[in-house]
């Protein structure tokens, strides 16, 4: 832990390699780490498949080099870029509306002529950027004029992911806008109303909801009722890591994924592949790195120097752990399955880049900090 | 002062984010808590159940069926095998759109609406790997059709099953019997182990008495396998049991013979070995085609079975039960001998009727005009009624009963077959608990003619020529001559015993002198044969003439006409084939049956060494 929240000599920077490219020594070695273990789960997940090894590989090469390309940005040319990026993005998603393929039964590509593109991605970016951005320049804690504007910046990207549909991008990004809200100091009492206005809302969110959306929560509720239908991932999932025990069958052993008991072991399953292979200690070892970049990265946030900064590396901290923490609910049987990876494991390539550009965003943020002035 | 202001304002700013962020990591620490306590719930405390869950969904028991033993004739034709079955089966599973895929296979077989409402039933049933047939007994000629074009079909495929077979379906229908598909009855009584991987039992015959020999004992294998089903590798395996061959004693070719013999009437035939009781021929005429069981009868077809007036799914050697008429008169007629109530000289007046003292009904005799005075030699030849009314008088119906159940009339031969009728042998205690009436004086009469309630199965009717050509000593009839390598043991009945052995004789010659004399009932069947028959001539009433009224054979009804029996063996002198033959509503036992018992011995006698 010390090693965490080390304290950065001022002095030393400029000498520093990895300083002058605005790289973070600590949070970089995390994530190199994790992403190697997820190369070896992909391993036994994906049957040994070495193509499909091959481009999880090229695209974390990819990932790592975009996050090393933002880290170069410094956070007042970000500040600049939030609102024109948000505007694109609701823009490019209104577009996917309209215009957008069909990809499993869902609108979430943006086909533009030489490559294809989910503007749902760039959102969970550019939507704390800009709530961000909003609040830099206004006295914290926010009016209700001020939430109220927010909330509409919030709300939009969300609502028109959930109809795309994709529920568990929507749900990621209301969190990072909400998360950028509840730092930026919102009070308590109108968490607390909301929260109880959202909970008698539910039966009308629960018509919102397309049927299949419905399906999984009821699946969710009550698995055991169609165990061929649509509770059979949730129970194989539950098997997996339940007879994975305390140590494991060992890797590469996990009959569940091997005999294809398991379905999507390599995306959005792929926790319940590596419960089975390594146990509950092994659970601990991976959800404490998790836990551990999380710290490193709330860490980062506390020591930036401007709001939007602040704001910002708080909000990305969060959505980091908010996004393994629905994986690894669904996947045990604690949340309803809503589609989200197991942020830097699973195999696909979209929100991967995305994950990394944030943590850039977080080591520019670090990087770009001035002298203080004694 | 705007910037303390800003300052002071920042440092507000800055306070309240620390503490923020403090509450977002206490939060953040609280889900990360939850998980591990859901992820130690899910491995350590329900640990267990999981991984027995994990085992079952890996390892997959699955049972190889038993090859069901064959069944051969005494001279090792087959009668009953098993032949590949080619049936076209679909893996849903594999297959994107079920409904087209049928479609376009029905473009290329005959599919018919039943077959697909069947496949459909049996997908709700089974797993979504499971292969489900869609067509049953396809030809050679579909199988190519199939085969050419099978890369056009994914998940689509053509299986080999066994399917049970007959050869000879029609004449040994009621012998070798058939196999078809467990009914619930049976699923209840037979071994659930054992039957897992079987489809069809043995209903009747053979195949149903045996069947424990028969079906062998199942096999299994544990596979490692996929969720789609695909078996990686070979855990445990144990194999299956083939079941036992059975060789009868039956000689298809003299059965073929017997068949044929009976032309177009209904009626039974049994032929036994006199030296083992094996059972040569039995035939129950008409007979079905067993085949059609075998490969799932339609409701049609079945039905059309079911009503037949002919009822060919009726076994008439095992279950027909005829009064015997005159056949049963050399019986008798020992009886009469052995109990010293008349002596083979003496001799009885025939008027062509008989009278009870006291009484005024007369008991009719076949011949309206008499025999005249008749011995107990003629009484044979001739099968003189009056003499038996007279004979039966004296010696009174427990006497009857008690000789002639020696005989094996009124029980069960003890053939190996199942569902043998007992026939009846009546008796004054049968009436009693079965009617609650007294015996009448008239009904004994009767019963010394083989008519009233007697009964008998021609099985029985052919054991008892059997023990009679034997001189007393016979052996049970018996169909399966061996279980595999194994010899079936040869089983002597109790022997009979006389007074006096020479009563045997007595019967024997009057008996060969119904073939061989000028004056015999069966003389028809002595001409050109290089052998002598001895036999009796029988006619059983189905319907009973009244009082004073005549018999007329042309205006009687077909299925109303009297049944022709002859009951027969060959050699007199060294006995190798005892038979009875009922032919149905065939009218006379010397020109109808008999002509059928001569064409079976003259097919034995000169193909046995």
């Amino acid at each position: 832990m010390n090693n965490l929240f080390q304290n950065t000599h001022y002095h030393n920077r400029k000498n520093s390699i990895l300083q002058r490219l605005h790289l973070d020594l600590t949070l970089l070695l995390l994530l190199i780490g994790l992403s190697s273990l997820g190369i070896l789960i992909l391993m036994s997940s994906g049957y040994e498949d070495m193509g499909l090894l091959q481009r999880q590989a090229t695209r974390l090469g990819v990932a790592f080099f975009a996050m090393f390309m933002v880290a170069q940005i410094p956070p007042h040319i970000l500040k600049i870029l939030a609102p024109w990026l948000f505007f694109l993005g609701t823009l490019l998603l209104l577009g996917v509306l309209l215009f957008g393929d069909m990809g499993k039964g869902a609108q979430r590509w943006l086909d533009l002529g030489f490559f294809r593109f989910q503007p749902s991605e760039l959102l969970k970016l550019a939507t704390p950027m800009m709530v961000a951005w909003y609040f830099a320049e206004r006295r914290l804690p926010p009016s209700a004029k001020h939430i109220f504007i927010v909330t509409l910046f919030i709300a939009i990207p969300t609502i028109l992911i959930a109809k795309q549909p994709d529920l568990g991008t929507a749900i990621l990004i209301a969190c990072s806008g909400l998360a950028v809200l509840f730092l930026a100091g919102i009070s308590w009492k109108i968490i607390i109303g909301v929260t109880a206005g959202a909970a008698a809302m539910t039966p009308v969110l629960w018509n919102f909801l397309k049927e299949y959306q419905q399906q999984r929560v009821l699946t969710f509720l009550s698995p055991e009722e169609d165990p061929l239908g649509a509770g059979y991932h949730i129970i194989q999932s539950k098997i997996a890591i339940g007879s994975g025990g305390l140590y494991g069958k060992g890797w590469m052993n996990g009959s569940q994924a091997r005999l294809e008991f398991l379905p999507e072991s390599s995306t959005d399953f792929i926790f319940a592949v590596f419960s089975e292979e390594f146990g509950l200690i092994g659970c601990i070892g991976l959800l404490l790195i998790y836990l551990f970049i999380f710290i490193r990265s709330i860490y980062i946030a506390t020591q930036a120097q401007d709001t939007f900064s602040r704001l910002l590396a708080g909000s990305l901290s969060l959505t980091f752990f908010i996004y393994l923490f629905v994986n690894v609910g669904m996947v045990s049987g604690i949340l309803p399955v809503v589609g989200v990876p197991l942020p830097l494991v699973s195999y696909g390539g979209t929100s991967m880049v995305t994950l990394l550009i944030g943590f850039g965003i977080l080591m520019s943020i670090h990087t770009h900090r001035k002298l203080l002035s004694s | 002062m705007k910037t303390s202001f800003d300052l002071k304002s920042a440092a507000q700013e800055n306070q309240l984010f620390l503490s923020r962020s403090i509450t977002l990591i206490v939060f953040v620490f609280l889900l990360f808590f939850s998980l591990i306590a859901r992820l130690a719930y899910l491995q350590i405390e329900t640990h267990e159940k999981y991984a027995n869950l994990a085992q079952n969904n890996r390892v997959k028991l699955s049972v190889i069926s038993p090859i069901r033993g064959l069944i051969y004739d005494t001279k090792g034709r087959v009668l009953a095998e098993n032949i590949p079955s080619y049936s076209l089966e679909l893996i849903p599973e594999q297959i994107k759109d079920i409904g087209a895929t049928i479609k376009q296979l029905s473009d290329l077989l005959p599919i018919s609406e039943r077959e697909i409402k069947s496949f459909k039933r049996q997908r709700k049933q089974q797993k979504r790997f499971a292969s489900i047939p869609l067509r049953n007994r396809l030809n050679e000629t579909e199988v190519a059709l199939f085969a050419a074009k099978r890369h056009l079909f994914p998940g689509v495929d053509i299986q080999a099953n066994p399917l049970r077979h007959y050869p000879f379906p029609e004449l040994t229908s009621h012998v070798v019997g058939y196999v078809a598909a467990i009914n619930e009855e049976e699923l209840k009584r037979i071994d659930p182990v054992n039957y897992r991987g079987s489809r069809f039992i043995g209903k009747t015959g053979v195949e149903k008495t045996f069947e424990h020999e028969l079906h062998g004992s199942v096999g299994y294998q544990q596979t490692e396998n996929t969720a789609q089903g695909r078996s990686i590798k070979v855990l445990t395996y144990a194999p299956p049991l083939s079941g036992n061959n059975l060789t009868l004693n039956i000689d298809i070719a003299l059965q073929k013979t017997a068949y044929d013999a009976l032309g177009d009437y209904t009626g039974a035939i049994v032929a036994v070995d006199t030296q083992t009781g094996a059972v040569r021929a039995l035939v129950s005429k008409p007979g079905f085609d067993s085949n059609l069981f075998s490969q799932g009868i339609d409701h049609v077809s079945y039905d059309a079975l079911q009503k037949s007036s002919k009822r060919p799914m009726f076994n008439r050697v095992l279950r027909g039960q005829y009064p015997p008429g005159s056949t049963l008169k050399p019986f008798l007629a020992l009886a009469g001998l052995d109990y010293g109530v008349i002596k083979p000289a003496q001799r009885v007046m025939c008027p062509g009727f008989y009278q009870l003292p006291k009484h005024s009904h007369k008991y009719r005799d076949w011949k309206k005009s008499g025999h005249g005075l008749t011995d107990i030699h003629d009484s044979i030849v001739q099968s003189c009624d009056v003499y038996y009314y007279t004979l039966a008088h004296e010696l009174e119906i427990d006497r009857m009963h008690h000789f002639l159940s020696r005989f094996g009339f009124g029980k069960r031969t003890g053939i190996d077959l199942n569902d043998e009728a007992s026939g009846l042998l009546p008796s004054r205690e049968w009436k009693k608990r079965t009617r609650q009436k007294s015996w009448y004086p008239g009904e004994t009469l009767i019963a010394g003619i083989g008519q009233g309630f007697n009964l008998t199965t021609p099985l029985q009717l052919a054991h008892a020529t059997a023990v009679l050509a034997n001189k007393g000593s016979a052996f049970r009839p018996s169909l399966v001559a061996k279980i595999d390598d194994t010899l079936s043991p040869i089983k002597p009945t109790l022997a009979i015993e006389l007074n006096k052995d020479a009563h045997w004789e007595t019967i024997i010659n009057a008996m060969s002198d119904v073939v061989n004399s000028a004056r015999g009932t069966a003389r028809l069947i002595s001409k050109g044969a290089a052998y002598k028959i001895a036999g009796k001539t029988g006619t059983a009433q189905v319907f009973s003439i009244k009082q004073d009224e005549e018999y007329d054979e042309e205006n009687v009804r077909e299925h109303l006409k009297d049944h022709a029996l002859f009951i027969a063996y060959a050699p007199v002198k060294e006995p190798q084939l005892a038979i009875a033959v009922i032919v149905e509503n065939g009218g006379h036992g010397g020109s109808v049956a008999a002509p059928i018992a001569r064409a079976i011995f003259d097919h034995y006698i000169k193909t046995s060494p």
